[in-house]
């Protein structure tokens, strides 16, 4: 019962991200991460 | 050198493989950094090959738009449902390095059961705070990496912060602040196991939602169990294993695996009986 359960989360989680990268959500994760974030080092 | 550590140093240098950044004092820009990893790994730090999911899911989220990712949230729940806190426990650089730290010998402190609670209500703000706390143009922050990340105080804001003749002048208040959280949690890193995974991670918080549902997990055969406790003093995360393998606390380090002398503890797959979980005590190990 409980490995259905963890197969159908993982199948809703490839979901999830094939629907984030239909989105287009990737380009936005790729923009924000080749740029310096100012607020990790702590300065924005 | 343990499987274990092995895995995790090839993680940590897969993660952070761009040695020119280094060098050069520049971040990674290729198209790696579309890819979101599964762990905490700052995505400014000078080496970084992919993209922190919290950094990333915060920037969408503090953006005008207030974008929730599915695909940072569908990865996520990928490496969850998949395998739990194994993620934690085997391929986190961060982690590693608290571990690493906890192998200095020191007085040895136990955590306050309630402090474990902690990352929830971390993993909660940080997901809301950017939706919530906004500018006048509607604006959010990532205020998880602002004021409290220390492994982007650690990979980004020491050796661009100290090293970079442009941002050195910049460096303010709120760098020193966050300098001192990690200095503070090297400290605490030396005396209690893993602290930062244990009290604030919130990628830790939303892997522990999985850990008793993921397909790879823990089960013990009552057939073998004496309930000699060896488990349970060997965890490093405290938990008491016999009465729940899976707790949320478990990062999978498989020590209590390693270290039953009976064998009743193992990991289980898709279809076949738990490995190891067939039958009773065998008679060389009753001895």
């Amino acid at each position: 019962m409980k490995n259905r359960v963890s197969i159908l989360i993982i199948i809703f989680g490839c979901l999830l991200t094939g629907a984030g990268l239909w989105r287009g959500e990737a380009g936005a994760v790729l923009l924000k991460g080749i740029r310096i974030c100012l607020e990790c080092i702590g300065i924005g | 050198m343990e499987k274990r550590r092995i895995v995790q140093l090839f993680s940590a240098l897969l993660n952070n493989a761009y040695i020119k950044g280094f060098a050069t004092l520049s971040i990674y820009q290729g198209q790696g950094k579309a890819v979101c990893v599964p762990v905490l790994n700052c995505y400014s730090c000078p080496g970084a090959l992919g993209s922190c999911p919290v950094g990333s899911a915060q920037f969408l989220l503090a953006s005008y738009k207030h974008q929730v990712s599915l695909y940072i949230a569908g990865i996520l729940t990928l490496a969850g449902a998949s395998s739990g806190r194994l993620v934690c426990g085997w391929l986190c650089p961060f982690g590693l390095l608290q571990e690493l730290l906890n192998k200095i010998p020191s007085p040895r402190w136990q955590l306050a059961p309630v402090l474990k609670w902690l990352k929830y209500l971390v993993l909660i703000l940080t997901l809301l705070l950017p939706i919530l706390w906004v500018n006048s143009a509607g604006l959010g922050s990532p205020y998880f990496c602002k004021y409290l990340c220390p492994a982007g105080t650690l990979e980004a804001g020491l050796p661009l912060g100290l090293g970079s003749g442009q941002l050195h002048p910049l460096l303010g208040a709120l760098y020193y602040w966050k300098l001192a959280l990690l200095i503070l949690l090297v400290a605490a890193s030396i005396m209690i196991f893993r602290p930062f995974c244990r009290i604030i991670c919130p990628l830790g918080a939303f892997y522990a939602l999985f850990n008793s549902i993921s397909l790879w997990r823990l089960e013990i055969n009552p057939a073998r169990c004496v309930s000699c406790g060896i488990c349970t003093n060997i965890c490093p995360m405290e938990i008491q294993v016999t009465e729940n393998p899976n707790h949320p606390e478990c990062i999978r380090c498989m020590r209590c695996t390693q270290n039953c002398p009976f064998e009743a503890i193992a990991y289980t797959r898709i279809n076949p009986a738990p490995i190891g979980l067939t039958g009773e005590i065998p008679e060389d190990l009753r001895t």
